[in-house]
């Protein structure tokens, strides 16, 4: 389990780094001659027929049979540009905006799970260390946080700054924000396993070899809660993907030019659109790809535990 | 018992007062306010007397007092986008969203269920292996994601009528047409809703169902003469119930999230979409009213999974005894 999870985020940390150099074209170049291109379908011989608009009202498109392009990674150019998903409503590349948007998405939810596990577990950790009134009044907040309508708490602390800001700036609040709702989840389980192991000699031996406390959690309880920091790693990290969607889906995480899944999303929450280009709703297949992913090394740890 | 009650509501009420104060005040915070956005094409002098006639000019400090005093008799203000109070608003969406909670959870336990223990009685087979792929899929489903695919089919086939909660001519139907009218409505917002939770609690049920298999008082009842439908029935599902019902608790907070993204992928007028258009538009007194009621609806939840529990498992009771 452990070792396959680490794989499995390891190859979504290489994939959505690796985004600029899979993609064939800029996140942000619009063909507006291509507006809600259809996929193209790549030939056998690794060549793509161009498309001819048919019928520039209904956005309708036919391939050109007489003529091919190569796929776009082996030099087609800019003027018959190839949408191997088809292209949206600006004539964007839905699998460049696919390939940048799990950059932003997956990388906005890994530093918001990194973030919330760290705080999870040294809060936890230090609760469960230390007891008395720092355990109580910790877990108190940490339960107050675990009651409260998670979702408007987030919607309220972004809708109160500004809408408009830099990707950048909205990508840090937005994991931060993040962080503020997921420590807890992490911290409760933490305190319960360093409160049980605080007593055990290795703990003791540690104490009288002189280590300190800031020494004993880092060094020997943390590490006793790897195990369980992991399986909370893989429970926040779909859970924060699915938070950004939502979040840019209704126009309150990133702004439209950034590619995210969420903000590709937004695009498919015109009913009629969606109906007739399909292809923009590839985002959320992406979605349902990394958190079945994830489920999937769950379950394998489940039924481990069943036998 | 009554002495666990009357803390939890204590705690409620604590939770409804901080969460909606908090909303309140930090609307407040925020820059611009509802006369930025309605009064859009307004010159500086107009809506300086639109902010003196809604009282947005005063300090915070005065605002905050006189809603609380206010929610002191349960009037949590006006809302401005709407102009009609607050708890008027509140209540009829928050009975739209207790209607499309209710219908997922009462769907996902109808669905989840009677598979979980389908799955879990049967260590191997064909059967079980495609429930519990299934289920896993489902998992991975969330509301956002199966709304959209959901609205996709609908709008695609024209089965379903998407979007809403009644057709455009709702207003002037008969009883019976009206009702049938939301029930077409109801099975996409419903269906996005339940699945993940059905899913969920197919796992759960399954696992628990095949941990109470392996109990000696399950075998006692098979060596009795029971067959094995009679005694998982009887004896195996009861006693696999306590982890089970302990899920609901937990799903109340998901089902509460999901219900808002549900709700505006389909435009179900609930509390979510309320409170969607209320930040939007900086209504003060409606934000904080639909957190409260958010908070309501949470603590309300918890509470019935938590009663619930203590019905089924004595060792609760206990505990909250203490």
């Amino acid at each position: 389990m452990t070792r396959r999870a680490a794989l499995f985020v390891l190859a979504l940390i290489v994939f959505a780094v690796s985004s600029p150099l899979l993609a064939p074209y800029e996140p942000g170049r619009a063909f507006r001659d291509y507006l809600h291109a259809p996929p193209m379908r790549p030939q056998l011989s690794g060549v793509v027929h161009p498309l001819v608009l048919a019928d520039r009202l209904e956005q309708r498109y036919e391939a050109d049979t007489t003529r091919t392009v190569p796929l776009p990674w082996f030099g087609a150019g800019l003027d018959a540009p190839v949408f191997l998903l088809g292209s949206d409503s600006f004539g964007r590349d839905v699998l460049s905006r696919l390939l940048y948007g799990a950059r932003t998405s997956i990388g906005l939810a890994l530093m918001a799970t990194l973030g919330a596990v760290t705080l999870g577990a040294l809060a936890g950790a230090w609760a469960g260390y230390r007891g008395g009134w720092i355990d109580e009044s910790v877990m108190r907040v940490a339960d107050f946080v675990l009651v409260l309508p998670v979702i408007y708490v987030v919607l309220v602390l972004r809708a109160v700054l500004p809408l408009v800001l830099p990707a950048s700036t909205v990508f840090l609040l937005v994991s931060w924000i993040f962080v503020a709702v997921g420590w807890p989840f992490v911290a409760k389980g933490v305190r319960a396993i360093v409160a049980a192991e605080r007593d055990r000699e290795y703990v003791q031996a540690a104490q009288s070899l002189g280590a300190g406390p800031a020494r004993i959690l880092v060094h020997h309880l943390i590490p006793a809660c790897a195990g369980y920091l992991i399986v909370q790693a893989t429970l926040l990290l779909p859970a924060f993907i699915i938070a950004e969607a939502t979040l840019s889906f209704v126009g309150l995480g990133f702004p439209d030019p950034v590619a995210s899944w969420g903000t590709m999303l937004a695009e498919t929450a015109n009913i009629g659109s969606v109906a007739r280009f399909p292809w923009t709703l590839a985002p959320a297949a992406a979605i349902f790809a990394v958190v079945l992913g994830t489920n999937l090394l769950t379950a394998d740890h489940d039924t481990k535990n069943d036998r | 018992m009554g002495r666990y009650l009357l803390r939890r509501l204590g705690f409620a009420l604590l939770l409804v007062f901080v969460v909606s104060s908090s909303a309140l005040l930090l609307t407040q915070l925020a820059p611009g306010d509802i006369t930025s956005d309605i009064a859009l094409g307004v010159d500086a002098e107009t809506r300086e007397r639109m902010r003196v006639e809604l009282g947005l000019d005063r300090p915070i400090a005065v605002q905050y007092w006189s809603w609380l005093s206010g929610v002191a008799r349960l009037d949590f203000g006006r809302s401005l986008l709407y102009s009609r109070p607050v708890t008027t608003l509140l209540s009829e969406r928050a009975l739209n969203t207790a209607v499309l909670a209710t219908a997922a959870i009462l769907l996902a336990t109808l669905i989840g269920l009677p598979l979980g223990v389908y799955s879990g009685s049967r260590a191997r087979g064909l059967g079980p292996a495609i429930v519990r792929a299934i289920s896993v899929a489902g998992l991975s489903v969330p509301p956002l994601v199966g709304s959209l695919f959901l609205v996709f089919i609908a709008a695609r086939t024209g089965w379903l009528p998407v979007g809403g909660m009644t057709s455009a001519s709702g207003v002037d139907m008969a009883w019976g047409a009206w009702l049938a009218d939301i029930g077409s409505h109801m099975p996409i917002p419903v269906m996005a809703l339940a699945l993940p939770l059905a899913a969920s609690l197919e796992r759960l049920q399954s696992q628990a169902i095949a941990g109470a298999n392996r109990e000696p008082f399950v075998a006692a009842s098979r060596a009795r003469g029971l067959t094995q439908r009679e005694s998982i029935v009887r004896h195996a599902w009861p006693a696999s119930l306590r982890p089970v019902l302990g899920l609901y608790g937990v799903m109340i907070g998901s089902l509460f999230s999901g219900s808002f993204v549900v709700e505006v992928v389909t435009s179900w007028p609930g509390l979510g979409r309320l409170m969607y258009d209320a930040l939007r538009a900086r209504d003060l007194y409606l934000v904080a009213g639909c957190a409260a009621s958010g908070a309501v609806f949470l603590a309300l939840g918890t509470l019935v999974a938590d009663v619930l529990l203590a019905i089924a498992d004595p060792r609760v009771r206990a505990e909250g005894r203490s």
